[in-house]
Parts: C-alpha cells; sequence; structure tokens
C-alpha cells in the first residue's frame, strides 16, 4: 500500500485567498493511500522543502503529492527534494492548484472543491508511480548558429572563445546581417561597420568558428546533445577556396539587378558580394539575373577570373552535421508600410522606411553616402519622420512597440543636421520612448541641439504637390492641423518577425508568440532558453531588439550552450515508452506514429508448446525516445505504456476526478 | 427517471475534464492564471504530455465515470512539440467523435482545440465556452456508469 503524504502550499495569499488551505489540508489525509498531509507558507522555500524531507523520513512516505504552482514551474525543484529525502524523484506529482485554479477563480467556495479535485486526482496518480532511471545521454562538443548577424557572431566568438567548435549558417553570402546595413548607432554615433566588421574578421579567423555561408537550414532531428541537421549551401557558383575576392569578376559582368543589401535602391551585378566588407569576400553568381544561366552566353566573369575560381557546374551540397546545442538569431524584417495607403510608401520615391533612409547616409549606399531626394537627386531641407508605422496599431492586430524606432529616428534626424546643415526634421510621434543607457540624453540632444521640432500626433494623408509632398497631420497637444511641406518622409516601419520565421521555428522546434516572434521558455527567469531543451535563442527573432540588448542576449545564449556542452553526459527523459513484449502483437504500428525513430523492430524467441517460436516485435529506444506516448495510443492492444503516464495513472486521475 | 433530470432539479453543475498537452495547451493554461483570467471551476485540467498521448479511452472513462463534457487540446496544428503528436490526435479524436455520435451520443459533449502556450485568453475562452456549452445541453445521461455512484 502507498504511503502519500500530500502538502499544501499558500503561495503566500497567491493560493490561499481563493482556496481554503485547512480544508484542502483535511480532505487530502482521506485520499487512499495518504498518510500524512501538512502545509507551508511558500513550500518551494528551502523551510518549506525542509518540511517535505523531514515529513517523508518522519513518517516513512514512500511518494509525494504536492499542491502548488504549475509543475512546469516548481516540479523538479520539488523532485530534487524528494531526491535529497532519499525517494525516486518521480515518486511525486504536482496538483497545479495555483494557475489552474487560485488564479482564475475569485471565489473560494468555487476553488476549494476544485483544489481538492486536483489534489486527489494527483495522489490516485502519484499511487501508482513507479521510481524511474533517468538515462544518460552523450553531448556532440559542437554548436550550431543559424543566423550571421551581430547576434549569431557574439555568440559564436563566445562559444569559440570557450573551446568548442561552431558553426555559423547565414542564409546570404555574407554574414553582418541588420547591423552591417546600419551606418551609425545610437546613442554613440559610432560607425556601425567599425565596430561589426573586425568582429566578422574575427569569426572568419577563429579557428573554431566555421562559417557556412549562402545556406539554409533543411531539416533538423534528434534532441539535445544529439541534434542531427542537414544544412544547404546553395550553389555558389565560386569556388570558394580559389577565390581571392580581387572583385575583377563583379567589376567585368554585364548584368545587373535590384541589390537586396540596398532593399532594391540600387543596383548590384549578378555576380556579386552583397556590400564591400562582406566576409567571406567570395562572390555568388545569381543564377536568375545571369546571362550564362539564362541564355546560355557570356561567361565573361570565368575568362576573366585569374585563379579561375567560378563553376557554372556547382550544384546545392547538403551538408549533414550533428551538434550538441543550436542557437536561433535569425533577425528581423521591416514591415513593408505599403499596407497603410494613406503613407503613399512605394508610390513616390522620396517616401522611405527608417532602413532605406539609413542607407543614403552610407558611402557605399545607393547615393554613395549624400543625402539626397531619390526623386531629383536634391539634398532635402524638410524631412518628416513618422513614428509607428505598424507599432502600437491594435486596429491591424500590431499591438508591440517595435522599440527602436525612436532612437533611430533621433539618430537619423542628428545625422541629418550634421550632413545638410539647413535641413529641419519634423518627428510625429505617439510617445517618445527611450528607456535605455544614454538615450533619453540622446534624444533630448536631437530635440534642443539639433532642431528636431517633436510633434505628439498622427499623420493623416501624404500627397505629392509640385516638387514636393504634402503631409497632413495634427499636433494633438496644441490640437492643430498641421500641414508640412516636405522633401522627403521617412517611415518608422515597425520591425517584424522574418517572414519564414515559423518555418524555422518548426523545424527547429521553437514555437512562436501571435506576432511570430520565437518564445522565450520564461518571459523573466529563462529568456534565451527555448521549450526545446538545447534549443537557445538571441536577438531580434525573440523580439525587437537594439544592438546592446541582442549582444547580451546572444552571450547569454552562448553561455548556455557552452554549459551545454562542457558536460560529460546530459540527463535524458525518463518519461519513455515501454513495449510489453509478451502482448505485442508485432503489426508495429507504433514505428509508423514515433517522431524520434525511436522504435525498432526486432526478433523474440519464445516458448511455445515445448518448442521456440521466433516473433517480430516493437522495442524502443529508451534514449532516443522523448515521451511524446503517440505510440501507445496507436498500440491496438495496450502493449505499449509511456512511463510516467501510464494509461492506468491516467485513468486514475479521470476517476479521481469524476469522483 | 434519468439521472439528468433529478440533478438539473438540484442546482446541477456539470462536470468538464480537459486534457491538455504539456507543452501548449497546458502552458496556455497557466498564462490564462498568471494573466488572472477567469473561467468555471467546472473544468478540470489532466496532463498528458501530447495530444498524440490521447486514448479514446481515456474519453471514454471521464464519460462513464460521469463527465458531462470532455475536451481535448493541444498544440496548434504544426506546431507540436514532438512535431506529429498533433496530427495523430487530429485523425484519431476525429474518427473517434463520428463514432461516438454514431453510438447515439452527443457529438457536442467531446471537443478537440488547439490552444497555444501564449493563448491564455484563448484557453479561458475555450473552457468558459464548453462549459457554458454542456450547461445547456444538460447532464451526461446516457453514458455514464450506474454503478460507479457520485459520492455526495
Amino acid at each position: 500500500m502507498a504511503r502519500t503524504g500530500v502538502f499544501v502550499c499558500h503561495c503566500g495569499t497567491n493560493i490561499a485567498g481563493t482556496v481554503d488551505i485547512d480544508q484542502s489540508v483535511e480532505a487530502s489525509r482521506g485520499f487512499p493511500g495518504v498518510v500524512h498531509a501538512g502545509e507551508y507558507r511558500y513550500l518551494c522555500s528551502e523551510m518549506g522543502q525542509d518540511l517535505i524531507k523531514n515529513a517523508i523520513e518522519e513518517h516513512n512516505l514512500d511518494r509525494v503529492v504536492v499542491g502548488t504552482c504549475s509543475p512546469r514551474m516548481h516540479e523538479n525543484t520539488f523532485r530534487k527534494a524528494a531526491a535529497e529525502a532519499g525517494l525516486n524523484p518521480y515518486m511525486l506529482e504536482v496538483a497545479n492548484i495555483r494557475e489552474h485554479c487560485s488564479w482564475v477563480h475569485r471565489e473560494m467556495d468555487e476553488a476549494t472543491p476544485k483544489a481538492i479535485a486536483l489534489l486527489r486526482a494527483a495522489a490516485a496518480k502519484v499511487a501508482l508511480n513507479d521510481p524511474l532511471d533517468i538515462p544518460e545521454l552523450d553531448v556532440e562538443k559542437r554548436a550550431l548558429i543559424i543566423g550571421g548577424g551581430i547576434a549569431g557572431i557574439q555568440a559564436a566568438l563566445d562559444i569559440a572563445e570557450a573551446g568548442y567548435v561552431v558553426d555559423i549558417v547565414e542564409r546570404e553570402p555574407s554574414i553582418g546581417g541588420r547591423m552591417a546595413q546600419l551606418e551609425k548607432t545610437f546613442p554613440t554615433l559610432d560607425c556601425s561597420a567599425c565596430i561589426l566588421t573586425p568582429k566578422m574578421v574575427e569569426a572568419a579567423q577563429h579557428p573554431n568558428v566555421n562559417l557556412i555561408t549562402y545556406s539554409e537550414i533543411d531539416e533538423v532531428k534528434g534532441f539535445v546533445g544529439q541534434f542531427d541537421v542537414k544544412i544547404r549551401q546553395k550553389a555558389r557558383s565560386v569556388d570558394s577556396v580559389k577565390c581571392t575576392g580581387c572583385g575583377i569578376c563583379w567589376e567585368k559582368c554585364p548584368s545587373k539587378a535590384p541589390s537586396e543589401f540596398e532593399m532594391g535602391m540600387a543596383k548590384r551585378k549578378a555576380i556579386y558580394v552583397p556590400f564591400p566588407q562582406a566576409v567571406p569576400n567570395v562572390p555568388v553568381i545569381d543564377r536568375d539575373n545571369c546571362l550564362y544561366f539564362k541564355k546560355g552566353r557570356c561567361q565573361i566573369c570565368a575568362k576573366e577570373c585569374p585563379p579561375e575560381a567560378i563553376d557554372f557546374e556547382q550544384q546545392d551540397v547538403v551538408i549533414e552535421r550533428r551538434y550538441g546545442a543550436i542557437i536561433v538569431a535569425t533577425g528581423f524584417d521591416q514591415l513593408d508600410p505599403s499596407i497603410y495607403g494613406e503613407y503613399g510608401y512605394g508610390q513616390h520615391p522620396d517616401i522611405l522606411t527608417g532602413l532605406e533612409f539609413e542607407r543614403l547616409f552610407n558611402a557605399s549606399g545607393p547615393t554613395g553616402g549624400k543625402v539626397v531626394r531619390l526623386s531629383d537627386g536634391k539634398p532635402p531641407r524638410n524631412v518628416v519622420f513618422i513614428q509607428c508605422i505598424g507599432s502600437r496599431d491594435k486596429a491591424r492586430g500590431m499591438n508591440y512597440c517595435s522599440k527602436i524606432c525612436c532612437m533611430f529616428t533621433a539618430k537619423q534626424a542628428i545625422l541629418l543636421k550634421e550632413k545638410v546643415p539647413d535641413a529641419r526634421s519634423y518627428v510625429f510621434y505617439i510617445d517618445v520612448r527611450t528607456a535605455g543607457k544614454g538615450y533619453e540624453e540622446f534624444q533630448r540632444r536631437a530635440a534642443e541641439e539639433y532642431d528636431v521640432a517633436y510633434l505628439r500626433g498622427q499623420v493623416g494623408k501624404i500627397f505629392p504637390e509640385e516638387d514636393h509632398l504634402v503631409v497632413h497631420g495634427v499636433d494633438s497637444l496644441s490640437g492643430k492641423i498641421v500641414e508640412i511641406k516636405a522633401d522627403m518622409v521617412v517611415l518608422a516601419a515597425a520591425s517584424i518577425a522574418r517572414c519564414d520565421a515559423p518555418e524555422v521555428g518548426r523545424k527547429v522546434g521553437i514555437n512562436s508568440d501571435s506576432y511570430h516572434f520565437f518564445n522565450e521558455a520564461h518571459p523573466k527567469l529563462r529568456p534565451v532558453e527555448t521549450h526545446t531543451a538545447g534549443v537557445f535563442i538571441a536577438g531580434a527573432c525573440q523580439a525587437p531588439k537594439d544592438i546592446p540588448d541582442t549582444v547580451a542576449q546572444a552571450s547569454a545564449a552562448a553561455v548556455k550552450a557552452i554549459g551545454l556542452l562542457s558536460k560529460e553526459k546530459l540527463q535524458g527523459e525518463a518519461c519513455t515508452a515501454e513495449v510489453i513484449q509478451d502482448e505485442c502483437s508485432g503489426c508495429l504500428n507504433c514505428i509508423a506514429v514515433c517522431p524520434y525513430t525511436a522504435i525498432t523492430e526486432v526478433e523474440i524467441e519464445e516458448r511455445h508448446h515445448g518448442g521456440t517460436l521466433k516473433r517480430t516485435v516493437a522495442q524502443v529506444n529508451p534514449s532516443l525516445c522523448q515521451g511524446c506516448g503517440s505510440c501507445t495510443a496507436t498500440c491496438r492492444s495496450g502493449s505499449i505504456n509511456l512511463k510516467g503516464f501510464t494509461n492506468e495513472q491516467i485513468l486514475a486521475e479521470v476517476d479521481a476526478i469524476c469522483l | 427517471m434519468s439521472v439528468g433530470v433529478k440533478e438539473k432539479a438540484a442546482g446541477w453543475e456539470p462536470l468538464i475534464v480537459a486534457f491538455c498537452c504539456n507543452w501548449c495547451s497546458y502552458a496556455g493554461g497557466d498564462l490564462a492564471g498568471t494573466s488572472r483570467l477567469t473561467y468555471p471551476s467546472n473544468v478540470k485540467v489532466i496532463r498528458v504530455p501530447c495530444s498524440g498521448r490521447m486514448n479514446p479511452m481515456f474519453v471514454l472513462r471521464a464519460f462513464q465515470r460521469g463527465a458531462d463534457g470532455v475536451i481535448v487540446a493541444g498544440c496548434h496544428p504544426g506546431d507540436c512539440h514532438y512535431s506529429t503528436g498533433n496530427y495523430s490526435a487530429r485523425r484519431r479524436l476525429s474518427a473517434f467523435k463520428r463514432l461516438v455520435e454514431f453510438a447515439g451520443f452527443e457529438p457536442e459533449r467531446f471537443e478537440v482545440r488547439w490552444i497555444s502556450s501564449s493563448e491564455g485568453d484563448k484557453f479561458a475562452e475555450e473552457m468558459t465556452g464548453i462549459t457554458e456549452r454542456i450547461k445547456a445541453l444538460g447532464p451526461n445521461g446516457k453514458m455514464r456508469d450506474a454503478r460507479w455512484q457520485k459520492k455526495a
């Protein structure tokens, strides 16, 4: 017979406020198998854990139920406590009487009976618990980083410095990401390239870092410590080993296409590096625009290339590699503001997004660093910045703040004044948000020293008139309608999740919020982990973020990955499926539903009417099994069970809840 | 007289058993709690690792033991923590629902929903919704096992 102890937590008033603790304890005493019941103000505290440990010894308990917060919060805490008192950690069950009870019900006469029902179910389940062993797993001492922006680079360097090999997979031909597109960074006005490119080069030259550029993730299988990843390296059409990056090919190439890096504001050649500081400095051939691939003639690049590095026959290569940990740092996209008809984006060359305007300042940008109107090449006198394009817009379901726009707008207004001294900037804003070290001071400088007019209000319409744009807006502080003759309009378009974020999340096993940003495991306490063990996130793929936050998060993710890689063995999943081979009929339907190929068919010998009989049955590999239990529901003969969630345990919970 | 009519007269409250997958829907339920949303206490959650773990037997057992409604909640299709468990659940449980209907039981008593870990509000809405629908439908008299007596 079970000797169960039940412990009910007050959680201050979080539980005790709506659940009658005394009544719950009293009721628990009457559950089958319960020999002791107690309560404590904070069970998760050291004192609370000691209370459990002492009771285990004093009452000779062999299993424990705690009525506390969600098992997703403290199950491990209590399992550890039970283990310290000599129990197998799996001889414990959690009744979630906080998140699923006291916090969602307001009345005590409603929450208390429910809490008792949940405790009763946990007690019924724990009576059927068996001690479980935690399998030990190997760790592949190699990390994968998806995304080669500043987050990916920083994480890679940190991991490499700790002595582990790390691969960066970057979709574009060069690492660098969004930060490479920026001219200056707020609030210090550091030249972005000047602080980024040394890190790019460091990553390229570090003996522990491998750059796998122009590549994408095809498939991720496996689990923490042993992720098996297929990386598709797209055909570059250039031999990276032979190429010296001399640049003759892209000088001679006769075919042009819009540059992705310049967001279509400038042209690049069909053989190109995305920007001058590209790392690796090896071009790619854009086969959609190359004359040879289109028409079968040209090959000028191949004729001109001194080391004969051009290889038109190159094919996509799939690299298969095993990794212990994965960091996803895929960054963000900028919203296309043309969904807002009133701003006229896309209909006039002088209406730009923030990122497009940024490129005008850059010496290698579309205008060679001259801030001029794209329509007529003249420097702008009046520039209107409009904030929150697609941010904080409840009507369109984009409720969040993009966080960086207030600051980059202040930066661009300052840079503009420096480049075009008689220019005047107007900023339409909802609120100016400048939380961050030195940010408020920076924005104040823009307003006070750089003559930037901040207008609290929104713009209703922008239309061209003669050689300028008329911006119709409201200044809500003065209550007046404002009309500005602008030479340029810059839209602070929202930072949004990458368009393929859901696909990447699905491949790697990260879930997303309603805006498709990746979810961290806990919003406060586990900001870089995900719910998939061994997969971490960093940078703007999690939420809009500035560079300092991105770098900090990247280093944090790196530390988590290093911690994982430094382990000799990892603890695997204890709740795995198990086949009762005597009962298995060998239909092997379970193999088809197992997502981890953890089930194989084996032949067993059985005694049968005096002789032996060979028979095919299923067998689970516990180090591959992740414990989803799909096989158990598929099994016709009910001969697979899932440890920790057995059929008997779940039915016992059902029975107890329905009492 | 069926069990239902008698209970209805005496201020009957339905019992709803919710089977929630650990990774999405159970976490969605947690989020409903942390966000201090409310839903009726008629709903009691049983945690399963994955909606793919759901053997229809569990649902039948709940009805047999006196549950008036059962809801199974899992990750959205495509978002399964175990990549494909909820697809198995979807096929198996939709076939099961038709079977239940064929057997003459009210299919409305059994629902499957996809609730992600970020959808605390949807969790509360779905739980409120099924409770209200079951209240309107009345007690489960057809599949209850008379030998399984409800304690006073």
